[in-house]
């Protein structure tokens, strides 16, 4: 077997007018469709797996396979892929998973209905010595079942869909994750059981713990999102009010799926607030960073801002002021400790578009003009750093593409154009149910059937 | 067993120490027939109690087995701070070019000897303070010896009987060492003996990255070792918050620091002077090679041998002798204060602990240890600073918490002093101005945390606080920025409009 799956996008077609020459609605256009061609691209269309990256030998990502599973209907409604296509793609993730090996062998596919963070492209079993990932695995499962939602005639190969992501989701023992604790540990190997990271305060969680509230087999107990949510900090920064989180993927991934417009669990109605707001406000407060540029970061400005987990440089250059300039390489970078090399992620930037049309745009238009070299065949690299500029003044630029960064890219300018993965999702029983059994209250979900059902 | 523990050299300096602290010729006074209170240990919480106790006239003992002085002066904070300052000096030089500064020959290695001897310089000078003269100068009974309870209200020292109206035990902690295969036969370090180094490990290995780990695990970077610091959680000082906890953690990578998180030492293995640590991270197996470990990961209290059975005190390995929250013991006659009891481990707690503690039990007081207001520095460079409540507590509390974060680098004195790392969170019950608590993370968080625990102790809200100035350019303005954070989210719509009404009418 020595199929490659290559992400590289078509070269971008001649004689089409560039970028900056395009109302809003045109380049979103362009730009959501070169994503969602990444998922065309980096497949093994015989399992349905997702390259993690666009580079050679990457192995395949499960949260990219999620977000692949939620963009084809948004390709399919945009006629950029056949309905058939789209339902052939998902129904072979779908068997994959369905049929892949769960056991606490090393090479195993998952464990516990949860899945490993990396597998191999061809074979699906795990790779290097990676993690089960809950997070990972709740964003493939969110992926299933969009397509559930999605996939909803009395076809019969989508019906096969539905069921398919009913038994897997419903074989999570989200319970088991938990491991006796008040809230979701974040990993397990077979090697050493679950590992303690630090999962601290708030972060892109809240799929995973609504999908794991919502499961009428194997739910999280009654206490564990409020647990988790204890360790939330509400702050005050650059004069803002919101739920902290630095890296600005945290303000994002939860919400490509759930429509946190109106609802809330105890805290926001503590805090008079909702996620979605939040993400706004998050938005505001990176954005404010920039301007204030505290490490005088060369580009950084209003229109130029983003610090997230991203790819970055890692070999040591100097700066014009001859000092070795620290690098961070991929971390998770945030606002306002860092840690900032002058790195930048326009994914990020255009990832807060729901929630912060103008700014995000405004922001994007001026990134793409000022450092055209991030954007290859209209789809955006996972960062850049003008202050590592090469002789010709060009931008450090990330390598090749991220799946994670396409797959939120297309969801969030779908959400912004026509909201259709979270009206996908408003629909989704075991994700109304969780977010129920979280707390959450008030706008759509009040109006959905209490225990919807097929 | 590799290297032979380190020893202090036996100079005029140590033995002016020793001197004030346990004179060699000391005798012990003729017991008084009852004391009010009898003192047992004579580190910061026994001497403040003492102290407190004679200046009010009772008749008071002091009993200590070692040196006056405790932990505190010999094998805690004061050598580990006088060290620090030698290492913040040095990191400063390696940072002289980015000001303007030269040295001559930024590649010289620091003279470790003599920062040990400067060390051990200011240790002596300090010592005088408390010394065995002054202390019964002050009307107390000093006694030397090992303290052991006879009944509940009577105990020995040095075959003498004494009894007492009151006592109170101070005799502190000492290091826990980890159960490591190995570890003990391969020898190791700990406080109690690190600070009689006088050549440097040029490799040092630290395990657990707690204040104490982590302040000498930086130490000893900038004295020039080669230092590997190992914790087995995921982040740093667990207890502090997690943006601080990182930062330190940059901090430290930057020095050039190994850092192992979540590893866990599994095995330790001596050859000749070489020490081999295995660890393991998730399952990741490594060894790092040194040529000295220290450890002393938290602390148990010191009661073997105090027979606190027979004065009926309740005493548990783990948290130490058992107080409700006036210090009293199980035994009413007996209190407890400082490190031998208190979670916080602290000089300044024990102290203020102690004195509380006499008051309680010669004054009938009825104070709580729950209302002191007790701030704490990890001394690490920025210095991390706390006071009153973490947000977690509140939250599990039902307290609604709203933090008023200013990032260092918004500060002008921080900016100029190129010491922008750090910032200032001061937590108050939402929706009123009522300060919970704070953490300050800069270079000298420890002296801003000051400012913030006189508001607490007074009871000065954000709004009051408002109105005091600071002067200008001061890293401690952080402070104020956060007051000023404060009173613009006060400011509502509703507020704005009101004010620009009345300035259009005027
Ligand atoms: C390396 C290091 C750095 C530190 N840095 C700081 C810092 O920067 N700031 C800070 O606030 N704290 C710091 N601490 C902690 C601080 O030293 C302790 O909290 C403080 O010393 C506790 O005081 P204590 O009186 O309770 O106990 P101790 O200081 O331990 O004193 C107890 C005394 O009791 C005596 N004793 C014990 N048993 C008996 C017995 N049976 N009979 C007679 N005498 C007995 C002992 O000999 C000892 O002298 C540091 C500690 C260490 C190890």
């Amino acid at each position: 077997m020595s199929e490659k799956y290559s992400a590289t996008p078509a070269s971008a077609a001649a004689g089409r007018p560039s970028l900056d020459a395009l109302d809003d609605e045109s380049l979103l256009d362009r730009l959501q469709r070169a994503a969602c061609d990444y998922f065309t691209q980096a497949g093994n269309p015989h399992n349905g797996l997702m390259a993690d990256t666009s580079r050679e030998g990457s192995p395949s990502s499960i949260a990219v396979t999620g977000f692949a599973l939620s963009c084809y209907p948004v390709a399919v409604e945009r006629g950029w892929m056949s309905r058939a296509e789209a339902l052939q793609r998902s129904l072979a993730a779908l068997r994959f998973f369905r049929a892949s090996e769960q056991s606490d062998r090393p090479d195993a596919t998952g464990y516990k209905g949860f899945y490993y963070h990396f597998l191999d492209m061809h074979t699906g079993g795990r790779t290097w010595t990676c993690e089960l990932s809950m997070i990972d695995t709740a964003m493939l499962i969110a992926g299933m079942l969009t397509a559930r939602e999605y996939f909803d005639t009395d076809a019969a190969a989508e019906r096969d869909v539905r069921e398919l992501a009913d038994e897997i989701y419903l074989r999570v023992d989200w319970h088991w994750a938990q491991d006796g604790k008040s809230t979701i540990r974040q990993g397990w190997k077979p090697e050493c059981g679950f590992l303690h990271y630090g999962w601290d305060g708030y972060n892109e969680a809240i799929v995973l713990y609504a999908l794991a509230a919502g499961s009428p087999a194997h739910a999280i107990t009654d206490e564990c999102y409020r647990a988790w949510t204890l360790t939330y900090q509400w702050e005050n920064l650059y004069g803002h009010d919101f739920l902290y989180a630095g890296p600005l993927f945290v303000h994002h991934y939860s919400h490509a799926w759930i429509d946190f417009r109106g609802i809330r669990d105890r805290f926001m109605h503590e805090k008079r607030c909702d996620y979605f707001e939040n993400s706004r406000r998050a938005a505001l407060v990176q954005r404010e960073y920039a301007r204030r540029n505290p490490n005088g970061f060369a580009g950084y400005g209003e229109s130029c801002w983003g610090l997230s987990a991203c790819d970055g440089p890692s070999v040591g250059r100097l700066d014009a002021s001859g000092e070795p300039h620290r690098l961070f390489g991929y971390s998770a970078r945030g606002v306002p400790y860092g840690p900032d090399d002058g790195t930048v992620s326009a994914p990020a930037v255009l990832a807060s578009l729901p929630f912060e049309p103008q700014l995000a745009l405004q922001g994007l238009r001026h990134m793409l003009a000022q450092y055209p070299e991030m954007l290859s065949g209209d789809r955006l690299a996972a960062s850049f750093n003008p202050s590592l500029a090469d002789s010709h003044g060009r931008p450090w630029v990330s390598d090749g593409h991220y799946g994670l960064d396409q797959g939120i890219v297309a969801m969030m300018i779908e959400n912004h154009r026509s909201g259709l993965p979270w009206r996908l999702m408003r629909r989704n029983p075991w994700l109304v149910r969780g977010l129920r059994r979280a707390g959450f209250r008030g706008g759509w979900l009040e109006n959905v059937a209490p225990e919807t059902s097929r | 067993m590799t290297t032979a523990a380190p020893s202090l050299p036996q100079d005029e300096v140590e033995l002016r120490r020793t001197r004030h602290l346990h004179p060699t010729q000391w005798r012990n006074p003729e017991p008084a027939s009852r004391y009010h209170l009898v003192v047992i240990g004579a580190g910061p919480a026994g001497v403040a109690a003492a102290r407190a106790a004679a200046a009010a006239g009772a008749r008071v003992a002091l009993l200590e087995r070692a040196q006056i002085g405790g932990t505190s002066l010999n094998t805690g904070c004061v050598p580990s701070k006088a060290l620090i300052r030698t290492a913040r000096l040095c990191a400063d030089l390696r940072d002289a070019a980015r000001y303007g500064a030269r040295v001559s020959d930024e590649t010289a290695p620091p003279d470790f000897g003599r920062a040990m001897e400067r060390m051990r310089r200011i240790r002596a000078r300090l010592a005088d303070d408390d010394s065995a003269r002054r202390l019964v100068a002050s009307g107390i009974d000093l006694f030397f010896g090992e303290a052991r309870f006879a009944g509940t209200d009577c105990l020995r020292v040095d075959g003498t009987m004494l009894h007492f109206a009151k006592a109170l035990i101070a005799t502190g902690a000492r290091p826990n060492i980890p159960a490591i295969p190995g570890l003990v036969e391969t020898g190791y370090l700990t406080h109690e003996n690190i600070f009689d180094l006088t050549t440097l490990p040029p490799r040092m290995l630290v395990i657990g990255g707690g204040p104490l780990g982590c302040e000498m695990a930086q130490a000893f970077c900038r004295l020039g070792a080669k230092v590997t610091l190992v914790q087995d959680r995921p982040l740093f000082l667990p207890r502090e918050e997690r943006d601080a906890a990182q930062l330190l953690s940059d901090a430290l990578a930057r020095d050039g620091i190994a850092i192992r998180l979540n590893n866990r030492i599994t095995a330790v293995r001596g050859q000749g002077e070489t020490r081999f640590v295995e660890m393991v991270s998730d399952n990741y197996h490594s060894t790092v090679e040194v040529d000295a470990i220290l450890t002393g990961i938290g602390h148990v209290a010191n009661v073997d041998g105090l027979d606190l059975e027979r004065a009926e005190v309740e005493c548990n390995r783990a948290s130490g002798v058992r107080v409700d929250d006036f210090l009293r013991t199980s035994n009413p006659r007996i209190y407890a204060a400082g490190d031998v009891c208190m979670e916080h481990k602290y000089a300044h707690a024990a102290a203020a602990a102690a004195r509380l503690a006499v008051s309680n039990a010669l004054f009938r007081g009825s104070e709580r240890l729950s209302r002191l207001v007790i701030p704490w520095c990890t001394f690490t460079d920025p210095e991390i600073a706390h006071v009153g409540l973490y947000v977690r507590e509140a939250n599990r509390r039902g307290i609604p918490v709203k933090t008023y974060t200013v990032p260092m680098h918004e500060i002008d004195r921080a900016v100029i002093d190129s010491e922008r790392e750090g910032f200032a969170k001061i937590h108050v019950q939402d929706h009123t101005d009522r300060i919970l608590g704070a953490t300050v993370v800069a270079r000298n968080a420890g002296d801003m945390i000051n400012g913030l625990t006189l508001a607490m102790e007074s009871g000065l809200g954000l709004r009051r606080l408002e109105r005091v100035i600071h002067a200008y350019p001061t890293q401690a303005e952080v402070i104020r920025a956060a007051t000023d954070a404060y009173r613009a989210s006060r400011l509502t719509e509703r507020v704005r409009a009101r004010l620009t009404r009345w300035l259009d009418k005027t």
